[in-house]
């Protein structure tokens, strides 16, 4: 990076942190959180939008708790500008804020009904105990809870529990939900469900969702816009489609789903050169020289038998020659793992009929469309070698 | 006796040896307890004999002045000492539990003194300590004070304190600290998380606490005499009294007595200590 676009860049920066969009549910800016040492959260500048489901991902200890934490008021930055609907509320307790949250393990008071945990937030608010209870009784009807009044948590299922959390935030009319990991603690069927009622629930009230998880199929299933953490540091904003087709490091290329990373340096001509020597033409505007990844979506690409190369050559796309080394069954699709003679690559086939059957030792050539690739620029972060 | 597992139970001598090991032991526990019940319905002057049953010494027990004087301290030290002790006990608790602040650490370790350190030694601290306050008081305020009930209640909180204490701690560290965090964010203020959120959720330990608290003072006999003065005499004090006076079975009435409160308060705060466990340890 030149000077001159170093001097652009901060600008822009400088730029971002004064402009504070008027209709932005919460705005964070230069947001920096510490414990002690370790800094939680750095420097994150981020606007959520109105009516917006917004998810913050990353893996465990990325500071999206953190962040979430602090919108609710929970804690409170070391630094930075954090307003809601443009009041700051930096250091605002949580009882004074318009948000209410659904908490990870629901936190439901164990010593009160399911009437009561749902009219607490009304009853500290001083409303009428008989408008509490009209509400609460709506709240509870609304999340499919009738009858169930008068029961203790520890009578509800997971799900159930699950449920009073979100009529116990809902019936406040919050101007955001926060959301910590809800999900995280039903069982797969349950949570699929819930996915879609939540989503459902939130377009209806048309509240603005915050929503923290670790989960990226979740984050991309429910999400509007997802916000991608790591180490304290926000790494991308963006709609699901474009964090998946465009990520703007290895980091996430590799969080959001199957990847395979393929290291590369740029060349003229949008061309860049693969570890291996092969060039290949994808666009990119990097300096030459630049060190980057390509990544390639596992059901981007697909085999062919090595006798086939010459015609997928001329198919105008790519090819790598390689040699089957595991094929896995999934039902849907077959995924093959295939040896290249400098990396490992994984192809997913839709398991359609007519589609080719390869086994072990099969050798084959990888291939695929020029506009299948993504380029991210190599900045060092995570590799593939620590995901499952 | 019921088997932990057939492979892990001993057969044999080992089996027979501690099986008698375990009556014995019972045996040792309640042979005295049994004796003394029984005793204390003979209708005999001596307090080891057998001479048929009557219920004359709890008759004696009812009517004896004395008695129910020294019964009427004890209660009124035990109530007001336990009043003390479960606010400053729980107050104790819920700062080393919630709070982080400078000598942290020492504090939760000279809690534990008085549960950790003997009776006797205590007894004297307390004994030197009001003393010499006495003492300076009337040096300089030319205050007139006397050992007496007041002595006896101050040394029931100083060591009710840390068993309230730690019985409050224990349920508070079970808590589900989110709870409160939950309450201020479903715009309770920080008194009402208390009052609605935490106060229900540690109920049963204070109440378990002070069942404790009520029990130990009211057993005390150690700290209580060496801290008492003329008219502030306890029950068990009193009793042990009687025994250097000269013993008559009434003794063994009044011990029943007392036995029977204990073993119901500590019954009691068991109780308390383990309802709403299931509550408690949801959510």
């Amino acid at each position: 990076m030149t000077e001159t676009q170093a001097g652009i860049q901060a600008a822009e920066e400088m730029a971002a942190v004064e402009e504070r969009s008027v209709d932005s549910a919460v705005s964070l800016r230069g947001i920096t959180k510490r414990f002690d040492d370790v800094v939680a959260v750095d420097n994150v500048n981020l606007d959520i939008a109105d009516g917006e489901f917004f998810a913050l991902l990353g893996p465990s200890g990325c500071g999206k708790t953190t962040t979430l934490r602090m919108i609710a008021g929970l804690e409170f930055p070391t630094e930075g500008s954090l307003t809601i609907f443009g009041d700051e509320v930096g250091t605002l307790p949580p009882n004074k804020r318009p948000v209410n949250t659904v908490f990870q393990n629901y936190a439901l008071f164990p010593h009160m009904s399911v009437l009561d945990n749902v009219t607490f937030g009304l009853r500290m608010q001083g409303v009428s105990k008989s408008e509490a209870k009209q509400r609460a009784t709506d709240a509870i009807a609304m999340v499919q809870l009738e009858g169930r009044e008068q029961r203790k948590p520890s009578q509800l299922s997971g799900g159930q529990q699950q449920r009073v959390a979100l009529a116990r935030a809902l019936v406040n009319r919050p101007k955001v939900l926060l959301l910590d990991e809800p999900l995280g603690a039903l069982d797969l069927k349950l949570r699929q469900q819930m996915q879609g009622e939540l989503k459902s629930l939130q377009r209806e009230l048309g509240i603005t969702f915050v929503f923290v998880t670790h989960d990226q199929e979740e984050a991309l299933t429910m999400s509007d816009r997802i916000a991608v953490m790591n180490e304290g540091l926000l790494l991308q904003v963006s709609d699901p489609e474009s964090l998946y087709e465009r990520p703007v490091n290895r980091f996430v290329a590799d969080f959001i789903g199957q990847t395979n990373l393929l290291d590369a340096t740029a060349e003229a001509d949008n061309t860049v050169c693969l570890a291996n020597g092969v060039r290949v033409a994808v666009d990119h505007d990097l300096a030459i020289g630049t060190k980057l990844a390509l990544c390639l979506r596992p059901e981007r690409a697909s085999v062919v038998a090595d006798a086939d190369g010459d015609a997928a050559q001329t198919t105008a796309g790519h090819y790598l020659p390689g040699v089957v080394k595991r094929v896995t069954y999934l039902g849907t699709d077959r995924i093959y793992d295939v040896a290249l003679d400098w990396m490992e690559l994984e192809v997913r086939e839709g398991n359609r009929p007519g589609s080719g059957r390869f086994v072990e030792g099969d050798r084959v050539n990888v291939i695929w469309e020029p506009d299948s690739v993504a380029v991210v620029p190599d900045d060092g972060s995570s590799t593939g070698a620590d995901r499952s | 006796m019921t088997a932990v597992g057939p492979s892990v139970e001993p057969r044999g001598l080992p089996r027979f040896a501690m099986r008698a090991n375990a009556w014995l032991v019972y045996l040792f526990f309640y042979a005295p307890i049994f004796l003394l019940i029984v005793f204390s319905f003979s209708d005999d002057r001596l307090v080891g004999r057998w001479g048929g049953f009557t219920l004359r010494w709890y008759g004696e027990f009812a009517n004896n002045s004395e008695v129910q004087q020294s019964l009427w301290v004890s209660v009124r030290v035990a109530v007001l000492s336990t009043l003390v002790a479960v606010v400053l006990g729980t107050l104790a608790a819920l700062a080393l539990v919630r709070f982080r602040f400078f000598g942290k650490k020492v504090f939760d370790a000279l809690l534990y003194l008085p549960v950790i350190i003997p009776d006797v030694t205590m007894a004297v601290m307390m004994l030197l300590f009001f003393t010499r306050l006495f003492d300076v008081l009337d040096d300089t305020f030319g205050l007139q004070l006397a050992k007496g009930f007041g002595s006896i209640v101050v040394s029931h909180v100083a060591f009710n304190i840390s068993f309230v204490s730690i019985v409050v701690r224990a349920r508070l560290e079970g808590m589900n600290e989110t709870l409160e965090e939950a309450a201020v964010d479903l715009y309770a203020t920080p008194w009402q998380s208390f009052r609605y959120v935490t106060f229900p959720q540690i109920l049963p330990g204070i109440a378990g606490g002070a069942l404790l608290a009520l029990t130990l003072s009211l057993d005390d006999v150690v700290i209580s005499q060496f801290v008492a003065g003329p008219g502030s005499t306890t029950l068990p004090v009193f009793v042990f009294g009687l025994i250097r006076r000269g013993v008559t079975p009434m003794i063994n009435a009044v011990s029943v007595v007392m036995l029977v409160a204990s073993v119901t308060l500590v019954v009691l705060s068991l109780v308390a200590q383990r309802s709403r466990d299931a509550a408690g340890s949801d959510g």
